[in-house]
């Protein structure tokens, strides 16, 4: 059944405070949850005081003086610090987006900030992606075609074909919207989810893919695709301004138009 | 997660892939969103109808059920709306229950229960309308 409280290992304790260099004022709290799983601790929440003038723009900024400057043992994953690896996915403010996109000025009150909610936690901010990214290569996502590609030039898409890919191509896989759908935090064993769905649908949705119908049939399940209940929640949250749930809902479309 | 990575030695490509697509779940979707459009017109009628029998005794509303046209609506109505719950009812079902033997068991009872639920109303409408 649904478990709706944490189960007692689970459950966030107060964490430890540390304190801006003397001299600092303009202050903001980071509240930032820690995990390590060597220690056999619960959860707790730490508290850091950042000094905000000698800190950038983004909750990134502020978690990497952190840990550059307070406190060396927090871990996080980031990359390329500019929305596009999609690593740095985490819960900052009470929703789901890229620390290297949220501008610590939008933030209300103390910024708090999370791993991506319902994951199994590696250490602290890290969670562990090893599921979703069987699942993604579940979906086989890449390019299948028995017609050999010519010889000597790409295979070719009209301007029309092309747009179809609009708003999918640009996905970063950071699963800020798969652990933000409440289908997903319950049936995530069975239910791909947004993230993988949107997924599915750029190369269902590919002109020069010939495996549509096959691709189609390995979603046509109670569990892997129906789960979505059109919540929105993943279109809300994704920090990249793209829409799974219309790609959800173009995939059920396209699995009703091939009835009949 | 249902299945924990500590319990199991299959890859994780294995487990997600498991027993493979159902091959179903179309059909179930797509008879949810018709019967729902097949609701509106049929209880906006019931409550129009319900409106202008208020008041209305006994044989006012003998009447209006004898109407074959009436008894055929609210025969529509009854085997409508309950298919309609008990496809709405699986769903929840298959959302917060995560055992299969315990989810099983709970779509059939109530697959059953709407089942036998509609065969009464049925039956009770058509013994009012061809009753002596
Ligand atoms: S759809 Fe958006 S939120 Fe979801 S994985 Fe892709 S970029 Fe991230
Ligand atoms: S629309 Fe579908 S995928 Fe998106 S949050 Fe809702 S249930 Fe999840
Ligand atoms: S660091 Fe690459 S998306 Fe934030």
């Amino acid at each position: 059944m649904v478990e709706l409280s944490l189960p007692k290992n689970s459950q966030i304790k107060p964490g430890k405070s540390h304190k801006a260099a003397p001299g600092a004022k303009n202050i903001r709290n980071f509240k930032v949850y820690r995990y390590d799983p060597d220690t056999g601790d619960n959860p707790r929440l730490d508290t850091y005081e950042v000094d905000m003038d000698t800190c950038g723009p983004m909750v990134l900024d502020g978690l990497l003086k952190i840990k550059d400057e307070m406190d060396q043992t927090l871990t996080l994953r980031r990359s390329c610090r500019e929305g596009i690896c999609g690593s740095c996915a985490m819960n900052i403010d009470g929703r789901n987006t890229l620390a290297c996109l949220k501008p610590i000025e939008e933030c209300s009150g103390d910024v708090k900030v999370y791993p991506l909610p319902h994951m199994p936690v590696v250490k602290d901010l890290v969670p562990d992606l090893t599921h979703v990214y069987a699942q993604y290569a579940s979906i086989e996502p890449w390019m299948k075609a028995d017609t050999p590609a010519p010889p000597t030039a790409e295979r070719k898409q009209s301007p029309e074909e092309r747009a179809k890919l609009d708003g999918l191509w640009e996905c970063i896989l950071c699963f800020c919207c798969s652990t933000s759908c409440p289908s997903y935090w319950w049936n995530s064993d069975r239910y791909l989810g947004p993230a993988i769905l949107l997924q599915a649908a750029r190369w269902i949705n590919d002109s020069r893919d010939e495996a549509t119908g096959e691709r189609l049939d390995n979603l046509e399940d109670p569990f892997r695709l129906y789960r979505c209940h059109t919540i929105m929640n993943c279109t809300q949250t994704c920090p990249k301004g793209l829409n799974p749930a219309k790609a959800i809902a173009d995939i059920k479309m396209k699995m009703v138009e091939r009835q009949g | 997660m249902a299945t924990s990575p500590q319990t199991s030695l299959r890859s994780p490509l294995g487990r997600v892939r498991g027993l493979g697509s159902a091959k179903e779940g179309t059909h179930h979707w797509w008879a949810q969103r018709v019967t729902a459009v097949a609701l509106i017109p049929i209880t906006a009628w019931i409550v129009y109808s319900l409106l202008s029998l208020a008041g209305g005794d006994y044989i006012d509303y003998l009447g209006w059920v004898r109407n074959p046209v009436n008894s055929t609506l609210i025969i529509l109505l009854v085997a409508v709306g309950f298919h309609h719950a008990q496809l709405g009812l699986q769903v929840v079902i298959e959302d917060y229950v995560s055992g299969h033997a315990l989810r099983v068991v709970s779509v059939l009872a109530v697959k059953l229960l709407c089942a036998a639920l509609a065969a009464l109303c049925i039956v009770s409408v058509l013994i009012v309308a061809f009753g002596g």
